[in-house]
Order: C-alpha cells, then sequence, then structure tokens
C-alpha cells in the first residue's frame, strides 16, 4: 500500500493540473481572439449563418492584424441552443464574447446579468442612428440601456399554394376575412385533394418558440388588445375568453385532422420539414408562417425551388372575426450582444461592427431572408430586389405586434407551448389545458404579478 | 518468515494519523468529485435558482419540494417512472434475464455463443445510439411497421400513442443483457448434486425452478433488481432520443421531467429539488428490496 501512496498523489496532483488547465485553455484566454458564438442550423444543408459568418471571419482578421475571430457554432434546436449559451455566459472561463440572442429572450438575459450594456460604444458609433425605433426598443433592457444590436426583423402571415388551391376550387387571390373563412379553406382543402395536408400551425413543445409565436400569439393578438400582458397593471394576463378561443382554434385543426399528423407536428424538425419538403412538393396547401420561407428556394437555398414565386401565394392572417385592423402580425428578430464575463468587451464590439457595415448588414439581410431594421439597408437595391415578397411582408410592419418584452416572457411562452401540445395531442380538453396555463403563469410570476379579465 | 514478523511490529509503533495517510488522497478525491457536487446540489435545490431572468438566486426553504407534490406535471412523472420502473427493469429486464439464462445453460455452444452475442451487444451500445436506432424502429415509417406491413398485419404508432411502452420495451432490448450475465454466473454456481436430488425425488421443472433454484439465488436475486431498478430509474438518454418526454408528457419520467424544468424552463432550483426526490424513490426501492432479501434469510 505505501509505495502506491506517492503515485496516487502524483496523479491525483495531475489530474488536478490538467483540469484547471483545461478549464483555463476552453475560456477567455488568448487576448486576440474574440469568440462569436451562434446557433447552427440542425439541417446540416442549411448553412446561412456559417457561410455569411465564415465571410465576416476573413474581413475582421484582414481588417484587424494580429487579431483572431473564432467561430463557436452550437449545433442544436433552439431551446437547447438557448440553454447552452446561458449555462456558458454563466462563467467567466466558458463565455463567448459575441453571442446571438433571440430578442424574445434578451430582456430575460439582460435581467440574469449575462450581457453587457453597450450604451458607450453605440454612443460613438455612426450607423446606430439608421435603426428604427420598434428595432432600437427590442434590445432595451428594463434599465433602460442597450443591450444587442438587431440585425434583422420579421413579419408573419398565410402562404398557400396556388396550385393546390386551383385543384380545391378556391381562388388564387384567396383573403380570408376570419378564422373561420382559414378553416373553411382548409376543409374545402381536405375534402376535394386528398393526400395533401390542408393547414399548418406550428405546435407543442418540439417546435419551440415557433409554436408560440407563429401558431399561438398570431391566433391569440387577433382576438383583442394585450392579451397575454397588460402593460397598464404591469401584471400577466391569466388565460381569457381569446385564449380559449385560440386554444380552440389549434384543437380544430388537428382534431378535424387538418393540421399535420399530430406525430409529425410535435417533432422537433417539423419546422425544417414544412420549409425544404411538405411545401416544395406540394403536400401542404396553406402554412401559418414567417417572411423568410423564400430563402430556403432561393438558388443557394436549402431547398432551390425555381417555380415558388408563381405557385406560392401570401396573404395577411384574419383577426378572430375579422375585426379591425384585419390583419395580424408578429415580429421578432435576433440580436448581436457582448457577453458581460467577456474581457475583451472592444474587440467584441468591433466584431459587431464589423458585422454591420451596411454592406454585411444588407448581406445578411438578404441571405437569411429577413425584414431589414436599418433603413440604408431598406433602400437598397439589393434588398428590394432580393426575393418577391419582400414588400408583401413589410407592408404588414402597420399590423405587427411584439411579444412582451419582459424577462419572464420565455417562461409564459413555455407554458403556452405546454396547453397547445396537450390540445393537440387531446390529452386534455382546451378548459382543462387553459387552467393548467393559469397554474403555471401564477407559479412563474407569482400571484399578485397576475390578474384576470373575463370577457 | 523473518520479514513477516519484523512488518507488524514495524507497523505497531505508528499513530493512527499515520495509518490513515494513505487513505487521504483517494478521500479527499471522493469528498471533492462525489460528497461536493452532491452537496452543492442539495444547496441549489432550496434556493430558486434560475437560468435566465433573475439576477441573484435567494434561499427559498422548502418552497420547491412544496411546489412539486402540488405540480400535475411532478405527480403524472413519478407514476410514469413507477410504470417504467416497473414494466421495464422488474418485468421486463429481470425475468427474461433470468429466462435467458436459463435456456442458455440448456443450449448448444454456438446457440448460446451467438444469442450472448446479440444480447450483450445491445448493451454495450452507447445509450443514445440505442435510443436513435429504437427510434427508427418504433417510427409510423419505421423498421416495425414495414414488417407487419410486409405480414398483413395492422401497423402501430406507439411512439404516438403509447410512447411509455415503447419507451419501456427500449429499455428491456437494452438492459436485459445485465441481467442475463448476473443469472448466469449466479445458475453456474448451483451444484449440479441438488438439481439431481430435487430431480430423484420427482420434483417437476417448475416446480424445481420454484422451491431450489430461486431460493438458491435469492441474493443474486436482490442484488440484480436493486441494480436493475437505480439505473433504470435515471435512464434519461434514451427517453429523450426517441420521444423527449412527449407526445404532451406521456412519456415524462422524472429524469425527463427534471431535464425540462431545469433547462428548458430554465427553473434550475426547482430541477434540482426534483432530483432530490428522485434520490428518495430510489432509496425507498432499495430498502424494499434490502427488506425483502433479509426476510427471507
Amino acid at each position: 500500500m505505501r509505495p502506491a501512496t506517492p503515485a496516487l498523489l502524483a496523479v491525483a496532483a495531475l489530474a488536478a493540473a490538467s483540469l484547471t488547465a483545461c478549464g483555463e485553455g476552453s475560456g477567455g484566454g488568448d487576448p486576440d481572439t474574440v469568440r462569436i458564438a451562434y446557433q447552427r442550423n440542425t439541417d446540416n444543408k442549411n448553412r446561412i449563418v456559417d457561410d455569411y459568418l465564415a465571410g465576416i471571419k476573413r474581413q475582421f482578421e484582414r481588417a484587424h492584424e494580429g487579431k483572431k475571430l473564432e467561430l463557436v457554432p452550437i449545433q442544436a434546436a433552439q431551446a437547447d441552443y438557448f440553454a447552452k449559451l446561458q449555462q456558458m455566459m454563466r462563467s467567466p472561463k466558458t463565455a463567448p464574447d459575441v453571442v446571438r440572442e433571440d430578442t424574445f429572450l434578451i430582456k430575460s438575459d439582460i435581467k440574469a446579468g449575462y450581457l453587457r450594456p453597450l450604451d458607450d460604444k453605440l454612443a460613438g458609433w455612426k450607423d446606430w442612428a439608421r435603426f428604427v425605433p420598434a428595432a432600437k426598443a427590442s434590445a432595451q433592457g428594463q434599465d433602460g440601456k442597450t443591450y444587442g444590436v438587431p440585425d434583422g426583423t420579421d413579419t408573419r402571415a398565410l402562404w398557400f399554394n396556388k396550385e393546390i388551391f386551383a385543384r380545391a376550387g378556391l381562388p388564387a387571390d384567396w383573403h380570408p376575412r376570419t378564422w373561420n373563412d382559414v378553416l373553411d379553406a382548409a376543409r374545402t382543402v381536405a375534402k376535394k385533394v386528398p393526400g395533401v395536408t390542408p393547414l399548418n400551425v406550428y405546435t407543442g413543445k418540439a417546435a419551440g418558440e415557433a409554436a408560440a409565436m407563429q401558431g399561438f400569439e398570431m391566433l391569440l393578438y387577433g382576438t383583442g388588445k394585450d392579451p397575454l400582458y397588460d402593460p397598464a397593471a404591469r401584471k400577466w394576463v391569466t388565460s381569457s375568453r381569446g385564449f380559449r378561443d385560440a386554444l380552440e382554434f389549434v384543437r380544430t385543426v388537428y382534431a378535424e385532422k387538418l393540421g399535420p399528423d399530430p406525430a409529425d407536428a410535435l417533432a422537433p424538425n417539423v419546422d425544417g420539414r414544412v420549409a425544404t419538403d411538405w411545401l416544395p412538393s406540394g403536400k401542404l396547401a396553406i402554412d401559418l408562417d414567417g417572411s423568410w420561407m423564400g430563402k430556403y428556394w432561393q438558388p443557394a437555398g436549402t431547398r432551390p425551388w425555381p417555380r415558388w414565386t408563381s405557385v406560392m401565394g401570401r396573404v395577411p392572417f384574419p383577426t378572430q372575426n375579422g375585426a379591425a385592423p384585419g390583419a395580424v402580425s408578429m415580429s421578432g428578430g435576433w440580436a448581436w450582444a457582448v457577453s458581460a464575463r467577456s474581457a475583451k468587451a472592444d474587440l467584441a464590439w468591433q466584431a459587431i461592427e464589423t458585422l454591420q457595415t451596411t454592406e454585411n448588414a444588407t448581406t445578411w439581410t438578404v441571405s437569411d431572408g429577413q425584414i431589414a431594421v436599418r433603413d440604408d439597408v431598406a433602400a437598397s437595391h439589393k434588398y428590394l430586389s432580393s426575393m418577391p415578397g419582400v414588400d408583401f411582408f413589410t407592408g404588414l410592419v402597420p399590423y405587427t405586434h411584439y411579444r412582451p418584452a419582459l424577462p419572464l416572457y420565455p417562461q409564459v411562452s413555455s407554458a403556452i407551448r405546454d396547453a397547445m401540445e396537450a390540445v393537440t395531442t387531446g390529452d386534455a380538453t382546451v378548459v382543462r389545458a387553459a387552467k393548467r396555463y393559469d397554474e403555471e403563469l401564477k407559479s412563474v410570476a407569482g400571484a399578485p404579478g397576475v390578474t384576470a379579465r373575463e370577457r | 518468515m523473518a520479514g513477516r514478523h519484523a512488518a507488524p511490529r514495524r507497523r505497531r509503533y505508528r499513530g493512527p494519523a499515520v495509518r490513515l495517510l494513505p487513505l487521504a488522497p483517494a478521500t479527499a478525491l471522493l469528498l471533492l468529485f462525489l460528497a461536493g457536487p452532491v452537496a452543492y446540489c442539495v444547496a441549489i435545490a432550496f434556493t430558486d435558482t434560475r437560468l435566465t431572468g433573475q439576477a441573484s438566486a435567494s434561499f427559498v426553504g422548502f418552497a420547491n419540494f412544496r411546489h412539486a407534490f402540488g405540480d400535475d406535471g411532478f405527480r403524472n412523472a413519478v407514476v410514469l417512472t413507477l410504470v417504467f420502473t416497473v414494466l421495464s427493469s422488474l418485468v421486463g429486464q429481470n425475468s427474461l434475464g433470468l429466462a435467458l439464462a436459463g435456456l442458455m445453460r440448456r443450449a448448444s455452444r454456438p446457440v448460446r455463443t451467438l444469442t450472448g452475442a446479440v444480447v450483450i451487444a445491445a448493451w454495450v451500445l452507447p445509450e443514445i445510439v440505442a435510443g436513435f436506432l429504437l427510434y427508427t424502429f418504433f417510427n409510423r415509417r419505421g423498421t416495425l411497421n414495414a414488417v407487419l406491413e410486409w405480414l398483413h398485419l395492422p401497423d402501430q404508432n406507439w411512439l404516438f400513442g403509447l410512447p411509455i411502452l415503447a419507451v419501456s420495451f427500449a429499455n428491456v432490448w437494452r438492459g436485459t443483457a445485465f441481467s442475463m450475465l448476473v443469472y448466469s454466473a449466479a445458475l453456474a454456481g448451483i451444484p449440479q448434486e441438488i438439481r439431481e436430488a430435487a430431480e430423484v425425488d420427482g420434483a417437476s421443472g417448475p416446480r424445481r425452478l420454484w422451491h431450489v433454484t430461486l431460493p438458491m439465488i435469492r441474493r443474486s436475486i436482490a442484488t440484480n433488481l436493486m441494480l436493475n431498478t437505480l439505473q433504470t430509474l435515471s435512464v434519461f438518454g434514451l427517453i429523450w432520443a426517441m420521444t423527449r418526454g412527449g407526445p404532451g408528457d406521456r412519456s415524462t419520467t422524472l429524469p425527463v421531467f427534471m431535464y425540462d424544468q431545469a433547462f428548458q424552463k430554465s427553473l434550475i432550483g426547482y430541477g434540482t429539488a426534483v432530483a432530490l426526490l428522485l434520490l428518495l424513490v430510489g432509496a425507498l426501492f432499495s430498502v424494499v428490496y434490502l427488506r425483502l432479501m433479509r426476510e427471507e434469510v
């Protein structure tokens, strides 16, 4: 036993030494390297962000002699990407310098102290004046400071396949006025064109924020004013009549088999299948989805589809009963931010400046199919001629809504997705799912942070 | 001889501190890497730590545990965990492992080698690989339905309709090898004479199994049950890869529920509290097995 002791000690010391070395090596380390963390698409054919950032890396390293830009792709489904990013940002050893944050999450991460205010940098940056006010506000904390530079926004509407519509005897200039018009069209497709999925509405936990935003909130915000959060009372609103009506819509879509098979709708990669399989293959008639869909079908996209411009129609999503203004859209977007635990804030900011030159911002907006948030990009010929439908989706901006910009939103969104999944599978009735939402809301926001609004 | 006498004498003069010295590194490592994280975990379970949306965590006492007991989702997860454990560990892995071990003793050598290789291959596969394999097996467009269609039988959609059964089956498929190995060793330890004696006394096959074989391998059964159960209670990757706990929460066992709360809903404190409760469930099972074993002695 005895001779083994020094050996054991040595092994322990070695292990400890190598472990700590590991910790240091993987983190902040080199003062000349700036690390950018972003979400890599789980579809291996989709490398839009990666290709764009590879170009940025070359530019940055050419312009800043001796500096390096290291890309840290996180290939994961959206919810997993956020969890991973938050875990990385908790420790200075693993925190990336620049991170790409969804603006629905940014307020929450600001509150958690993960991000660094950028006001000192923005003050000396002339391009900041080019951003539209709504975009600027989307990356602002409750303390009034700005924590991120938005790189685009989006709007949402109905996409429909005119060829399938023709076979179903529906007009090519379809213009639904109410939710029922949408359901009726879906029912007509179901009856007249068998083998085609009539209507896709994202739902459930696996689809992540797409379910809450493209699916549920597009419905909910067509039922009345401030249905999710009451800004005057500063309280979250428990399930109202409109909330239950929206759930009922989702339930109807799946119970009447107007939507995709629930097993497909609740699978994590459903958004990819909609974009690169169901729509281009003519298997789906109507899709409630985002402004960016065209990017998949462009010649450089994941699934080139030359005929999409003539096949796919676009129409605003109606309010519940056609109440004014008659259309609903939701807007989100992503922003570049600097980690609070980064020791290289200056270099990180320079990287964001490189990302946000007029030329790079335009390239990004066009290749990712975004709606511009800067006036120089919005005015550029490259953007305006980039994709058919850019004008349509930009025209939805007056009808658009933003999600409640609050730290608790991500958890509220998660509760919404639970309720959607329960009615999609048929495990719970609408009333019961809404009741569980209320309970989850109370446990997240606390009883005083919640108000009921019965109409 | 002289050396053997000299050594104890020299040792006798050492204080207890010196004698414990060789144990110190191992103890330090255990404290640092085993007790440390466990204590940290216990500490977090009593706070409202969140992954995001909160500047600093504070102590909340038993609030997380109270929340758990009032939470439909938690209760559902406990029930599903029990179903999963009983189905896949007790009924599945354990009985099937014993049956395989018994049959293999009588089988010819090539059959034994082949069966052993196949069963153990499933066990050696990394959990996530097994998860994906069984996902493609049970998928609506997967292998099982192709076979059923070929046989002109109605197809299945268990991943959606009966996910807890699908993941239980997956766990049986993956974990039976372990029970089989334990029981093979135990059966090999039964003296041939006893079996022959029972045969001479006219005991039939089932009676021999019930009155001779099972009592003799009782200790192995208890050990195997305990190991199986504890391992099954903590299965996460297999379920996550196959169903992600869904659809709805039809296959959300405690480990999946814990992950969902901690990392998808950002409630680290609550998730950790659930982890401690899971530990409690494991401890309960262990106590039951230990008592069963003692009573029968």
